[in-house]
């Protein structure tokens, strides 16, 4: 039969294929979990004021929660680009994770403070219920109070206009779909 | 000089056996209100993946929130929650990642099919490769090889 022979070639496209595919795949990049659910309820101090919130305080939406800590390097990393989008008028929650308040407040007197309000969560049992495994993530928050998206790790301009233009449109235009005519 | 040795022996496996709870207890700090909930304790941290550290369960890795997940279990535990209960908890915040045992869903489907499905692939394949060659199993044999292979039958019936 000759169709026999090329039973290990099939095999190896395949196998091949899958492999491939393998490369492309991020295996820390977890699905979320709390996708479109509404943002869990919680009962802590903000961070500048010591006042006590609950998820009503964060009103303005759509906006982001960024998961933030002073023990986390990444976090400096994209702070900068927090304070620019601050500038450009997307309101920014932060969830100050697991940190020393003092400290927190330390760092937000230093780098400058890109935040609307501060959840405090000591203990972390805000980020337990959102499902947070580390810092930095950043979720959106859509009109409606939903969690609509949600980024692992640095966020920056790139990421920001591939992954969040669509919630805020007016300060980052979505990118032109690719195309040869994309690039200027 | 024996009897000594044999008493010595002995003195350091029983000191090994008194010595492992207070091991263990140095691993495990928590206090459980009984055995039952203890062993549910280590089941149920043996099947939560880490979702940070990702290979491996919360029960074996430091990594914060293991230890932050380890904490929810041991007081969910306490408080008298199902096995049931507890897995959705930890589902609906970590999604079915967090299970090495996930439940059967559109996503897992395939991955419990598997080796259901490879089993009978292979099956099925041995049993083509059987039917299409019988003829590479019936090799003539000499009367000498058949007459010694008869006597080995025989000696291993015996």
């Amino acid at each position: 039969m000759q169709a026999k022979k090329f039973i290990p070639l099939v095999a190896f496209a395949v196998l091949a294929g899958l492999l491939f595919r393998g490369l492309s795949i991020d295996p820390t990049e977890l699905p979320a979990a709390r996708l479109g659910q509404p943002f869990p309820d919680f009962a802590q101090t903000e961070l500048i004021s010591g006042r006590q919130i609950s998820v009503s305080a964060l009103a303005e939406r759509p906006a982001l929660v960024n998961v933030w800590a002073t023990w986390c390097y990444s976090c400096r990393v994209e702070h900068p680009y927090l304070l620019t989008l601050a500038e450009q008028g997307v309101p920014i929650y932060g969830l100050n994770y697991k940190d020393e308040p003092v400290k927190a407040r330390e760092w937000l007197a230093q780098l400058g403070d890109p935040y609307q309000l501060n959840v405090s969560d000591v203990e972390g049992s805000v980020g337990l219920d959102l499902g947070v495994y580390g810092a930095p993530e950043t979720y959106v928050l859509d009109a409606a109070g939903h969690i609509a998206h949600r980024h692992v790790g640095v966020l920056d301009e790139a990421v920001f206009k591939r992954d969040f233009s669509r919630w805020f449109p007016a300060v980052a235009p979505p990118a032109v779909a690719a195309g040869p005519e994309s690039g200027q | 000089m024996k009897p000594a040795l044999k008493a010595l022996m002995r003195a350091m496996i029983c000191g090994q056996l008194w010595l492992a709870p207070v091991v263990l207890a140095v691993i495990e700090t928590y206090e459980f209100s009984s055995p039952d909930l203890e062993l549910r304790y280590h089941q149920l941290s043996q099947e939560l993946r880490c979702p940070k550290c990702q290979n491996q369960n919360i029960a074996d890795s430091n990594a914060p929130i293991a230890r932050d997940l380890r904490v929810v279990l041991y007081e969910q535990l306490e408080q008298g929650a199902t096995d049931d209960e507890i897995l959705a908890f930890m589902v609906a915040r970590y999604g079915e990642f967090v299970r090495y045992r996930p439940g059967v869903d559109r996503n897992t489907v395939l991955l419990w099919a598997a080796p259901g499905l490879l089993l009978t692939l292979g099956a099925v394949g041995l049993l083509f490769h059987f039917r299409q060659r019988p003829s590479a199993r019936s090799t003539d044999l000499t009367e000498a090889e058949q007459a010694e292979i008869t006597r080995l039958l025989g000696e291993l019936r015996d």
